[in-house]
């Protein structure tokens, strides 16, 4: 009974081992995020035509994946180490890095609920948004080489 | 022991000499009259391009400052690097904490010399060794333009540095070998317009340099590794190549450059970070021909490989 108990225990925390990858799961969240702004962008540019209901759909992508970006599950103690360019100081000031995300989230919601008539109503979205990403990279990114 | 008291007697002497060389050298040195002259009257509608490029808001506003607040320059920020910390001042028009009461004589000596109005050196980690490189006429304007933003009281704190770094007069014999005037990059007859404007807002007032080129163990900047990419000075990370090597510029086009600079997206829509989110605010606020004409530049300076060392591999 003992041997089955730690067997099972040893296989759930290979499992687990296994499956939680926080710096996959937040830099492929974030690739997600940039696929979306390069959307938005190429309608801001006129690279590909203003379509009301597509821009709408990223923007509900756009918050959808800020939604699921729970900070505690992504940003674990410790994963601050390997291949990551998170920087520490998002453990120093887990508050503060937790409002950036939360302001995002905010941005994301208020985007959605005034879905943009036109491409300059997305220009400013699109703004307001990216100010954001640069608002948190500033301070809880690191550049490596 | 007669040649004993020689010795002692030339030691002495030559260590004299050697002290009165010392202080002679390291002396500030202001403008002569003929540069002075062509500072001329400043144009403030021009000179807010001139700030922008200069990215004076990014170290003299207060830490964190948004929107109209950046416009309020009382200084307060900390520079944490190697040789201490340095607290930008403030450079608001205040007559008494800021430098309201500067003629622009003054200003054009803080910006292409390095020297206070009361004699002082400045410590280069105000980039007067890339401002050095400004026409004087564009000084003027910037002058003119800091006299249009608002006065703020309050004096930031000193700056902390260690010995020897805290001994002024020692930054006298740094500029002898780093403060110049002229071009980093020699560009040849024939070089298209845009190029040489963008030299001149890369290496002038966007001093892009002081954080993209490695230093060496003064603190100067390896002209031999122009823009090839550093440790940065403060914190742990790097600040990239952008020379034609660098693996951003090599991939990106002069358009994905400027694009970066105005609406801080990478063509695979990562967004600009660290010290060059405030960077990129700054650029934003240029003309269109202002950042086509960096990207162009950027693309024309001789390629390096990366000047920081290689990431170590993931345990």
């Amino acid at each position: 009974m003992r041997k089955l108990v730690i067997a099972i225990s040893m296989l759930a925390f290979a499992g687990t081992a296994a499956y939680a990858d926080p710096i996959k799961d937040r830099q492929d969240l974030m690739k997600e995020r940039g696929k979306l702004a390069g959307q938005i962008s190429d309608m801001v540019k006129g690279k590909t035509p203003f379509d009301g209901a597509a821009a709408l759909d990223a923007l509900k992508a756009m918050q959808a994946n800020a939604e699921k970006f729970d900070v505690d599950t992504l940003f674990p103690a410790g994963s601050d180490q390997g291949k990551t360019t998170a920087a520490p100081k998002i453990w120093e000031d887990m508050a503060g890095f937790k409002a950036t995300e939360d302001k995002f989230l905010a941005d994301t919601k208020a985007a959605v609920a005034a879905a943009p008539a036109d491409a300059d109503a997305l220009k400013a979205q699109l703004n307001t948004l990216g100010g954001d990403c640069g608002t948190c990279h500033q301070t809880y990114r690191i550049k490596k080489s | 022991m007669a040649w004993l008291k020689k010795l002692v007697g030339a030691v002495i002497v030559l260590g004299g000499a050697g002290a009165v060389a010392g202080w002679v050298l390291s002396a500030p040195v202001r403008l002569d009259a003929a540069t002075v002259a062509q500072l001329g009257p400043g144009d403030a509608a021009k000179g807010k391009r001139i700030f922008y490029a200069g990215g004076c808001t990014s170290c003299h506003s207060k830490p964190g400052a948004e929107g109209d607040a950046r416009l309020e320059l009382v200084g307060g920020l900390e520079l944490k690097t190697p040789f201490g910390t340095f607290v930008p001042p403030n450079i608001s028009q205040d007559q008494k904490d800021g430098i309201g009461a500067w003629s622009e004589e003054d200003f054009a000596n803080a910006m292409l010399r390095g020297v206070s109005p009361s004699g002082q050196h400045f410590y280069p980690a105000f980039p007067y060794a890339s401002y050095a490189r400004m026409k004087p006429a564009d000084i003027a304007d910037l002058y003119a333009f800091l006299k249009t933003l608002p006065a703020v009281a309050g004096k930031a704190p000193d700056h902390k540095l260690s010995f020897p770094f805290n001994i002024r007069r020692g930054i006298g014999l740094w500029k002898l070998l780093y403060l110049s005037p002229e071009p980093v990059i020699a560009l040849p007859t024939g070089t298209p317009d845009n190029v040489i404007a963008g030299r001149y807002l890369v290496e002038g007032p966007g001093h892009c340099g002081e954080c993209h080129t490695p230093r060496d163990f003064a603190g100067g900047v390896k002209k031999a590794e122009w823009l090839a990419g550093a440790v940065a000075a403060e914190g742990s990370g790097v600040v990239p190549n952008i020379t034609p090597d660098g693996k951003t510029i090599k991939s990106w086009s002069d358009a994905d450059i400027a694009n970066y600079l105005e609406t801080g997206f990478t063509p695979e829509f990562d967004s600009v970070g660290g010290a060059m989110v405030e960077v990129q605010k700054n650029m934003a606020q240029l003309t269109a021909d202002d950042r086509a004409a960096i990207a162009a530049y950027l693309k024309a300076v001789p390629p390096h490989p990366n000047g920081y060392p290689a990431r170590k591999p993931a345990n």
